[in-house]
């Protein structure tokens, strides 16, 4: 099953399918390794909803709803 | 003298390892054209002398950040004989991710393999000569936190230093590879340095390298129009970024050995899972802020005097009312330094042993030029030091407020205030990051100003930097004690401190209102992305704080022997001399002594002085541009008198709490007496009486001077902040927004129908700005037009 990273709820894992988005932003994401095959997991929702904390690649990654909808996600079991 | 350059991530230990290697060396520099901090120093125990140039910290060589542009430009051109890489262990994916760039580079790389002992302590190994092996440059195992390694990596990287590397890629297995040697096979015929680097790049499409070779792009496209991967389609960029993590997941897993473990919770994730929790992130972060300003200004430590119930004793004060009536001497002084009928924090502790020193230098200087000629002293007294101490006055407060926040920034949790505040502040066209330095605005603009370098994006900074004199600082306080208190005692009306939070309110409300406005007019665009690392909680290290307080010190120290210390001198000699070159102390002192029974009832040579102000330059200037504040309330129809209110604010562009002080000296000269109290109520109650100004008048004129150009420190500090070119305009931006906060606050105060007039107005600009923006969308950014542009040519080309 597919679907948006920005539609994950806490929690959940997956591997990256693809990454959109604009030039600037979408060199970011690739620069601190969203790319596709990575595995990711939702660690939490910031108090207020948005931004999103990741881990990836064993670190810990933040970015806004808005940029997750960029990361098609191939959700894991 | 051998030249090597530190590159690596941001919290890779890197400030640490060069702080180690250069010890007391190190300065801070700019480089060219931006605000980012440039560090250099000299490494000694070797056998040669080397010197070290920090780069700023990057994840990649992109061309989008400044941080990036600087860090290749300066691999690139400068070359340095060699670049020392470090590589954080506990996250070495992504660390070396940057090694697959710089590697591509044709010069001499080392490998420091940092913070070698936390993988060890999580049981984890790593083999450094496996992935010196697989990687195929050298990898030395540090700890810049234990201070082990430091000489091995230093020895190998000068041994290395003089043999010349070609670069290597790690593409050569993927499908791009063809295209890469062509290109670089290309650019090196051309004569290019680093061409396997630039061909790299030039197949990423990477913007700066398509506008210096233009010649090549047509290869790329070439091979794009051919070229179909099942995942990424055409997209190079992606393919890169892609070989590079595979290349990297492929050579380290079998060099790191990780412990079989389940998940455990580390200590940072636990501290984590507290401080940006769903119910109490946000009330934890606004307690910790409470307090780090309550430790830097607070007079009532941790409130025992008010708990107290004002039962603790003051120090001088008669017996009879609760005193100690100590009597005034140095050893009394001293101890008044730390407690006077409450506790201080420590920051007001530091600030007035600080006072007593320079206190101490003033009597000194005034003893040293007693014998002078009056305007000597004078000018040394008044001008150079008054001036000079007024600014440094501050130091210990900044000082200490910058530790508290370095603190923050050091252990990692700035970058959780960010993500926990972000949602807010986007709604305003910012980020979350641009909350630290705002709220640093209530302490001091100084360090509030030149923390906007956390802020990625130009346009954020800009404005960030352009409202942070609107969240009041402490040095504007006395003018809104003194006001405010003026007012209550005077009219009769009110409540001091409902008045004083009520302008504390409305310098925010014109700071949001005024970064809605510069995002929907002058710097439209897009909200700055946030995709951010949040660095593993640490103790910050006590020598990297220091380190960062003296180039703070340094700093300051700096802009107050230049540019204040020149403005102030242009204040005290516009202030002490009349248009015919008289000096005005002299003339009162001849005065009195023709006639000293008759002055005696002024407070003697000062009274008089003061009580001839409007004689001097400032005076005159103050009387010429008394008219400009009419719609303000406190122009021309305070009559004569009303020119000391455009005084004060003029000498408040020295240091704020002037305002109030020029109040006290000018008393005299309107109201005929010589007054001077702790709060400046009694100069306030004395300057109402004498120019009648009104309520609405008076609040307009805090308005002002909260609002309106900041102290000259503050200036010098926006100069030096703000993006070429932008200085002018922010000063200008803060005459008209303060003006316009003013005119409407007594309009609307003095009449009350004028709120409507007011609304429709800002109803017709609201309206105006709307259809505008409607008519002319954000244009599209360079780039996005550019790669419009390049997928146009290669539809048209595949049509042929």
């Amino acid at each position: 099953m597919t679907k948006l990273l920005n539609e994950f709820s806490v929690g959940e894992r997956g591997v990256i399918k693809t990454v959109s988005g604009e030039g600037k932003i979408r060199r970011r994401l690739f620069d601190m390794g969203v790319t596709p095959g990575a595995e990711v997991l939702l660690r939490k929702k910031a108090p207020l909803g948005d931004p999103l904390e990741l881990t990836i690649r064993g670190y810990e990654l933040t970015l806004r709803k808005t940029e997750a909808a960029c990361v098609l996600m191939e959700v894991k079991e | 003298m051998k030249k090597f350059a530190l590159a690596g991530n941001p919290n890779c230990g890197k400030t640490t390892l060069f702080n180690l290697l250069t010890g007391s060396t190190a300065y801070v520099g700019n480089w060219p054209g931006v605000t980012v901090d440039k560090r250099e120093g000299t490494y000694k125990r070797g056998e040669e002398p080397v010197k070290i140039v920090d780069l700023p910290g990057i994840y990649s060589l992109s061309p989008y950040t400044p941080e990036e542009v600087i860090s290749r430009n300066f691999i690139l051109d400068e070359k340095p004989d060699c670049v020392i890489n470090i590589v954080d262990a506990t996250n070495l994916e992504r660390n070396l991710y940057l090694t697959t760039q710089l590697m591509e580079i044709d010069v001499p790389v080392i490998i420091a393999l940092n913070m070698m002992d936390a993988v060890e302590k999580a049981g984890d190994r790593i083999d450094a000569k496996e992935l010196e092996k697989k990687i195929g440059l050298p990898v030395v195992q540090i700890s810049a936190l234990k201070n082990t390694g430091i000489k091995e990596l230093m020895d190998r990287a000068i041994k290395i230093s003089d043999e010349p590397r070609e670069g290597k890629t790690v593409l050569h297995d993927s499908p791009l590879a063809h295209l890469v040697r062509d290109v670089s096979i290309a650019l090196k015929g051309a004569k290019v340095e680093a061409p396997l680097f630039h061909a790299v790049k030039l197949a990423e499409m990477d913007e700066i390298e398509v506008k210096m070779h233009p010649e090549l792009v047509s290869m790329v496209d070439a091979f794009k129009a051919t070229f179909k991967d099942d995942t990424f389609g055409s997209d190079l960029e992606a393919v890169v970024a892609d070989a590079r993590y595979k290349y990297i997941s492929a050579n380290y897993s079998t060099a790191y050995e990780r412990r079989k473990r389940g998940e455990v919770l580390t200590k940072s994730d636990k501290a984590d899972k507290i401080l940006t929790h769903k119910i109490w992130g946000i009330p934890i972060f606004l307690v910790i802020l409470f307090a780090i300003f309550h430790l830097t200004f607070s007079e009532d430590l941790f409130f025992i005097g008010a708990m107290s119930g004002g039962r603790l004793p003051t120090l001088f004060g008669a017996v009879e009312e609760g005193g100690l009536g100590l009597e005034e001497n140095a050893w009394t002084t001293l101890l008044a330094c730390f407690y006077d009928g409450a506790v201080f924090s420590p920051g007001v502790m530091i600030t007035n042993l600080w006072t007593w020193c320079l206190d101490w230098v003033g009597e000194l200087l005034g003893l040293a030029t007693a014998n002078a000629p009056l305007w000597v002293g004078s000018f040394v007294g008044d001008g150079i030091w008054g001036g000079l101490s007024a600014v440094l006055g501050f130091l210990p407060q900044i000082l200490v407020l910058f530790l508290f926040f370095s603190i923050l920034e050091d252990s990692g949790y700035m970058a959780r205030v960010a993500f926990i505040l972000d949602r807010i502040f986007r709604r305003f066209g910012l980020s979350g990051r641009a909350f630290m330095p705002m709220i640093m605005g209530f302490g001091c603009s100084l360090p509030a100003m030149i923390n906007t370098r956390t802020l990625a994006d130009d346009n954020e900074r800009t404005a960030t930097i352009r409202v942070i004199p609107m969240f009041s600082c402490g040095a504007k306080l006395p003018i809104l004690t003194a006001i405010a208190g003026g007012i209550v005692q005077y009219f009769g009306v009110g409540n001091a401190d409902l008045i004083t939070y009520g302008m504390y309110l409305v310098g925010i409300v014109t700071a949001i209102v005024c970064v809605i406005l510069m995002r929907s007019t002058t710097m439209r665009g897009e909200v700055p992305p946030f995709i951010m690392e949040l660095p593993a909680y640490h103790l910050p290290l006590f020598k990297g704080l220091m380190i960062h307080l003296w180039d703070k010190t340094k700093h300051f120290v700096k802009k107050a022997f230049t540019i204040i210390f020149a403005s102030t001198i242009v204040i005290w000699f516009l202030s002490s001399f009349s248009w015919n070159w008289k000096f005005l102390l002299q003339d009162a002192q001849e005065l009195f002594e023709s006639d000293p029974v008759l002055y005696a009832s002024l407070e003697g040579v000062e009274g008089l002085v003061n009580m001839h102000m409007e004689n001097s330059i400032l005076g005159s200037i103050g009387m010429l541009i008394q008219p400009l504040f009419t719609p303000l309330g406190f122009g021309s129809q305070l009559g004569k008198a009303g020119w000391v209110f455009a005084v004060a604010a003029l000498t408040g562009l020295v240091a704020k709490e002037n305002v109030i002080a020029t109040f006290g000296t000018l008393a005299a000269s309107v109201a005929g007496a010589y007054i001077a109290t702790d709060e400046g109520i009694a100069e306030a109650v004395a300057m109402i009486s004498a120019t009648g100004i009104t309520i609405p008048a008076l609040i307009s004129f805090i308005a002002f001077n909260m609002v309106t150009i900041p102290c000259f420190a503050a200036c010098a500090t926006a100069k030096s902040e703000l993006p070429k070119g932008k200085f002018s305009w922010t000063l200008l931006f803060w005459l008209v927004t303060s003006y316009i906060v003013g005119t409407v606050i007594y309009l609307v105060g003095s009449w009350w129908w004028t709120v409507f007039i007011v609304l429709a107005v800002i109803a017709a600009a609201v309206l105006g700005l709307v259809l505008w923006n409607r008519k002319h969308p954000v244009a599209l950014s360079a780039e996005e037009s550019e790669e419009a542009l390049l997928e146009e040519a290669a539809v048209a080309e595949e049509e042929k």
